[in-house]
This record gives C-alpha cells, sequence and structure tokens, in this order.
C-alpha cells in the first residue's frame, strides 16, 4: 500500500523528505501551500524523529483544491488532506465515506489551524488607485480572478466581495447580486486556478488588480522583491478558513493513524503557527499572532456562517450549476 | 483509409498475400474493443444515471449550447484554414527545392511533440496584449487573446501537422505527367489546378482536414492558457467538462462527452462517405 502512496506521489512528481522511511504519510494540499508544508513536514519530521526514534516520509500534492478532492475520492491514498475550503473534504466525507460527516468537530478552530483572507495585489505606484471594493468595478478597470467554479481560492473571493455588498450601509442581497455581476463583468480571464490567474497578472501583464488569497499576495510581493507591486488591503473582506483532516479509512489502512494525527495537532503548536505566521497565513495561536502583528493589518473579516451560513448553502446558492455565478452570465438576467 | 479498404477488397477477392486472415481480424477486433470500445461504452454509459430529461437539461443549458457552438465552430474555422494552408505548405515541401527544406519540414511536426500545455502558455503570451503579436494586433483593434479569436488560433495551431503529413505522400505520388498532359492539351493553369490535381488531392485533403478538426474539437490543454474561458463567450465544451468533474458532476460531464463524441462521429463520418463518393467519381 506504501508503495502505491509512493506511485501516486512519484506520478504527481511532488515529493519530499527524506529517503528510507519508516512511515510515510501523504498530504494531499491545494495550490498556495508548497511552501509552507515544505517547512513544516521538515519540522514535523525532525520532531517525530526525536520523539519516536522513526524516520518519517511526507509526500505533499498539490493542486487545484476541487480536483485535489476528486484525487482523494477516486482513489489518491491521502492519509490527510488540508484543502482551500471545508465544502471540499465534505465532498470526500459524503461520497467517498473515508472519513466521518462530522470531522470538522475533532480538531481545534473547526480544524482550521491558519486562516487567510482575500486582498488586492496592484500594480506599482497603484495607478488606477484601488482602495476598496468599490473602486473594481470603476469603468476601465480590468480585474483578474480564477473561476469560482474551479477555484477554491475565487470561492472565497467572490464571497467576500458578496459580504462587502451586502453588509455595507444600504447594502443588501439584491444589492450584492448587483455588485457581483458587476464585479465580474470587468473580468476579462477566467482561469482554471488561482496560479493561473497569477500568471495572467504577472507574467501577460493583464488586469489592473489580482484578487487574491492574503498568503498569496504576500509571497508574490516577497518573490517580485517589492519594485513591481503592492498589496491592498480592502475595508472589508472575508474570513478564509481552510481546513485540514485525517482520512480515516486511508490512514487506517496504512497503519498511519497515529502519526497522521500527531501531524495536524502539530500544525496548533506554537513551532508550526511560527512557521505559518512566516508563509503568510494567519495564525490562530494569539500569543504567535500577537509576535506577527504588524504582518497582518486588521481589518474586519466576514466569516462565511455569518453572512452565508454554510458551505453546503454557498455551494447551493452561488456555485452550483443554475445558481448565482452562473445567471449573471446569462445575458439579459 | 482508402488504399486500406482497397487492400483489404483485394485480398478478399484473390488468395491472401499474408497468411492469417482469421487471427489478424481477431486481434485487430480485440485490440480495438480494448483500447476504443470499452473506455467509450462506459462513457456511453455513465450519463443514463441522469434519465433522459437529466440528459436534455444538461445538453440545453444556455452556457454548454454556447460552449458546444464555440468549440465545433472554432473547430471547423481552425480546419478550414489549415486545409487551405496545409495544402500550400505540403505543395511547397514536396514540389520545390530550397535551403534549410529538412529543418522547415521538421517544423511543421512541432504541434505534434510540443506538451499542449506549453503551445497554450507560449500561445497566450505571444497573442496577449503586450505580447509580441498581441500588440500589433491590439494597435489595429483586433483582440486576439482571450476572446474566441484565441481559440482558433490554438485549434489551428495544433492541426496544422494533420493536413501537411496527410497530403504529403499524395502529393509526392501525384508526379508531375498529369500536369504536363493537361498544359500540353491547352488547360490553363486555373483549369490544371481544379481539374487535374485538386480531384486526386481530394480524399487526402479531405481526410487531413477531418483529422485536424475531430482533434480540435477535443483539443483542451493549448486552448484553456488562450481563451479567456468567459462563460457564454470564450468557454470551450472540454472546459464545462473539467468544470463539471470539479463539481463532482461526473454524469452531467459524461453528457457533454457523449453529445461530442456522438457529433464528432457524425461529421467525420459523413467526411468519409464524401470522400468515399469522391473516390468512386474518379
Amino acid at each position: 500500500m506504501k508503495l502505491i502512496t509512493l506511485a501516486g506521489a512519484a506520478v504527481l512528481s511532488v515529493a519530499t523528505g527524506a529517503q528510507a522511511a519508516s512511515q510515510t504519510l501523504l498530504n494531499v494540499s491545494y495550490d498556495p501551500t508548497r511552501e509552507l508544508y515544505r517547512q513544516v513536514n521538515a519540522a514535523f519530521a525532525a520532531q517525530w524523529k526525536a520523539k519516536t526514534g522513526d524516520d518519517l516520509t511526507i509526500n505533499q500534492s498539490h493542486g487545484g483544491s476541487g480536483a485535489q478532492s476528486r484525487a482523494v475520492i477516486d482513489g489518491l491514498e491521502a492519509d490527510v488532506v488540508t484543502l482551500a475550503l471545508a465544502y471540499d473534504i465534505n465532498a470526500i466525507a459524503e461520497k467517498a465515506k473515508l472519513l466521518p460527516t462530522d470531522w470538522q468537530k475533532r480538531l481545534p478552530e473547526a480544524s482550521t489551524p491558519y486562516t487567510s483572507t482575500i486582498v488586492f495585489l496592484v500594480r506599482k505606484g497603484n495607478p488606477r488607485h484601488i482602495h476598496d471594493w468599490a473602486d473594481l468595478v470603476k469603468p476601465g478597470v480590468q480585474v483578474i480572478t480564477p473561476n469560482p467554479k474551479t477555484s477554491g481560492g475565487a470561492r472565497w473571493s467572490y464571497l467576500a466581495a458578496w459580504a462587502y455588498a451586502e453588509k455595507k450601509p444600504g447594502g443588501s442581497k439584491a444589492a450584492a447580486r448587483d455588485y457581483v455581476k458587476q464585479l465580474y463583468a470587468h473580468v476579462p480571464v477566467l482561469d482554471a486556478g488561482a496560479r493561473g490567474s497569477t500568471n495572467t497578472f504577472a507574467q501577460r501583464g493583464i488586469g489592473d488588480v489580482l484578487l487574491d488569497w492574503e498568503n498569496e499576495a504576500r509571497l508574490a510581493l516577497k518573490e517580485a522583491g517589492g519594485d513591481q507591486y503592492e498589496v491592498v488591503y480592502p475595508s472589508v473582506s472575508i474570513l478564509a478558513e481552510p481546513p485540514v483532516a485525517l482520512v480515516d479509512a486511508n490512514a487506517d489502512k496504512h497503519g498511519t493513524r497515529k502519526v497522521a494525527e500527531a501531524y495536524l495537532q502539530f500544525l496548533y503548536t506554537k513551532e508550526a503557527q511560527d512557521i505559518e505566521a512566516r508563509n503568510f497565513y494567519r495564525p490562530r495561536d494569539p500569543q504567535v499572532a500577537a509576535a506577527h502583528a504588524a504582518d497582518f493589518p486588521k481589518i474586519p473579516l466576514y466569516t462565511l456562517s455569518e453572512v452565508f451560513g454554510d458551505w453546503q448553502k454557498a455551494q447551493a446558492t452561488h456555485f452550483a450549476d443554475g445558481g448565482v455565478f452562473d445567471q449573471i452570465y446569462q445575458p439579459g438576467k | 483509409m482508402a488504399t486500406a479498404s482497397a487492400a483489404f477488397s483485394a485480398q478478399t477477392r484473390s488468395r491472401p498475400i499474408l497468411p492469417g486472415f482469421g487471427l489478424s481480424l481477431g486481434f485487430t477486433l480485440f485490440y480495438l474493443s480494448a483500447i476504443v470500445l470499452i473506455p467509450l461504452a462506459a462513457l456511453l454509459l455513465r450519463p443514463w444515471s441522469l434519465g433522459w430529461s437529466g440528459f436534455r437539461a444538461v445538453i440545453e443549458a444556455p452556457r454548454v449550447q454556447a460552449a458546444l457552438e464555440l468549440s465545433f465552430g472554432s473547430a471547423a474555422i481552425a480546419a478550414a484554414i489549415n486545409g487551405i494552408f496545409g495544402l500550400i505548405v505540403a505543395w511547397t515541401l514536396v514540389r520545390y527545392r530550397f535551403p534549410f527544406k529538412r529543418l522547415i519540414d521538421a517544423l511543421v511536426d512541432l504541434p505534434f511533440a510540443l506538451p499542449t500545455a506549453v503551445a497554450g502558455i507560449a500561445l497566450s503570451t505571444l497573442y496577449a496584449p503586450k505580447g509580441w503579436l498581441g500588440a500589433p494586433l491590439a494597435a489595429l483593434g483586433i483582440k486576439a487573446a482571450y476572446t474566441p479569436l484565441g481559440v482558433v488560433i490554438a485549434l489551428t495551431f495544433i492541426g496544422l501537422p494533420f493536413v501537411v503529413r496527410t497530403l504529403e505522400p499524395v502529393l509526392s505520388d501525384l508526379g508531375l505527367e498529369a500536369e504536363e498532359a493537361a498544359a500540353t492539351l491547352g488547360a490553363s493553369r486555373a483549369q490544371t489546378f481544379l481539374r487535374v490535381v485538386l480531384p486526386a488531392l481530394a480524399p487526402a485533403l479531405i481526410t487531413g482536414t477531418a483529422l485536424a478538426f475531430a482533434r480540435a474539437v477535443g483539443e483542451y490543454g493549448s486552448v484553456i492558457f488562450i481563451a479567456g474561458n468567459l462563460p457564454m463567450v470564450s468557454e470551450i465544451a472540454p472546459l464545462l467538462i473539467v468544470i463539471k468533474l470539479e463539481q463532482y458532476d461526473y454524469a452531467g460531464a459524461a453528457a457533454i462527452g457523449v453529445v461530442m463524441l456522438a457529433a464528432s462521429f457524425a461529421i467525420v463520418l459523413a467526411l468519409n462517405a464524401f470522400q468515399a463518393f469522391l473516390e468512386r467519381r474518379r
């Protein structure tokens, strides 16, 4: 079984960690977490070795959150999943029954060790004067964001835009629908995933503003050296909660339940929280958060449950076939 | 295809040159079943979990209709472009001698060899409003990348080798004698081309164009980067299939797949029939 796991990881050509492992974990994650988990895995493997004497190899697999979830449903033997949104883990629980449906209750903070939000990445000097959501729908402004039907990050962006328009003074659901429709009329390219959109914005020079995960935008800024882009924090945004879960059926089959559970709990420790904060994910731990307070501007963040109830409702209303996102593209509606 | 069927009928009429007809036919049927028919049957069975009305609801959704129109329409345009310019390229490569001919000949195969995603990224970089080709086009008021035009560009790129490589052997077999005879009989250049050369090339040209078309209809990798992927505007049917899969709508995805398969098959079959008709008339 280990062989198949390894083969699966090799096919995806993403394997890290030491050789000759006595134990192997496969962490199936979403796109932007490559750098984060490379560091987390090294830290956890070292700690595990010190504690138990066992060598541990943690393989990573990355891709669009929905595609990764589908891969697990179709048989990619993930021991743990760390995806962009709870809906994609719910799908694994419901369709493949690989973990119980109440998985979110098993770990602290609704199984979300770190959070993020949606911010704007604009070109250096902010030539279009984009400071808040209302500026995105000004004449001539081009907005880059992936298709929310295929990208987890884009779903958070869409929901952030909606929450802004519904909750602002004088806002309503009708106003929000209107705003979102206007917003997507300013989107010239809908890429399938977050990395595609980042390329469209950065490499091809399309668009004035990229709606992006805070961690991706900050990483892009860091890698570009700060002379090409600026990060703009809007007046409000959404609390993006990318959750983690043990895939019980796979872990039991591989005999990795103990180490997999320890791995997920490790994400909540001060050591891991610090790694997460340094990779621009907002830590849950109050002390670590305080230490990195300067890195994460405090803006009001709506939660999914405040505005949309839960993921099943948000998905059904907005992103399912015939939902609001489909409707705003139908002519005459 | 024409040569294969001719060889087959020749074999059945006279004593077969190669022995083991029963064995090879058995192998052919088994091989085709394993490689082609069984996967297709699995595809055909999937959407029926929706029922007939569910199937129709998927297919008749405006977004699906728009995507199917775009995929088949742009594939047809790209195949037509390749039919015309592929003929010119094949003609040049077979009939003339010039420096670096082998190199240029090899270039024709590049769209085969290049991973489609690489082609897509290269094309969209070139044709983006700030790209080498996109910027002059934008100055003329033509938007190439992220419009249906971008889809046609990508499909033309991947379809070219099919036309050129099908035409080349036929062209080199054709020889100059027929054209010289036509000229001595007083035919003009246009008459020679239309009445002597083109009829001889037509079957191969149709096969090549049909192959380019069939490939273009299903093309995904090179298109999604340059298409823009806006629903109702520049969203191709294969992308819609991927989107449906990401929403765990396997049956809906298979429904679109079945329609694309049926339409492609019908079109290729019609072209083959037309080609057979031309063969018989000759």
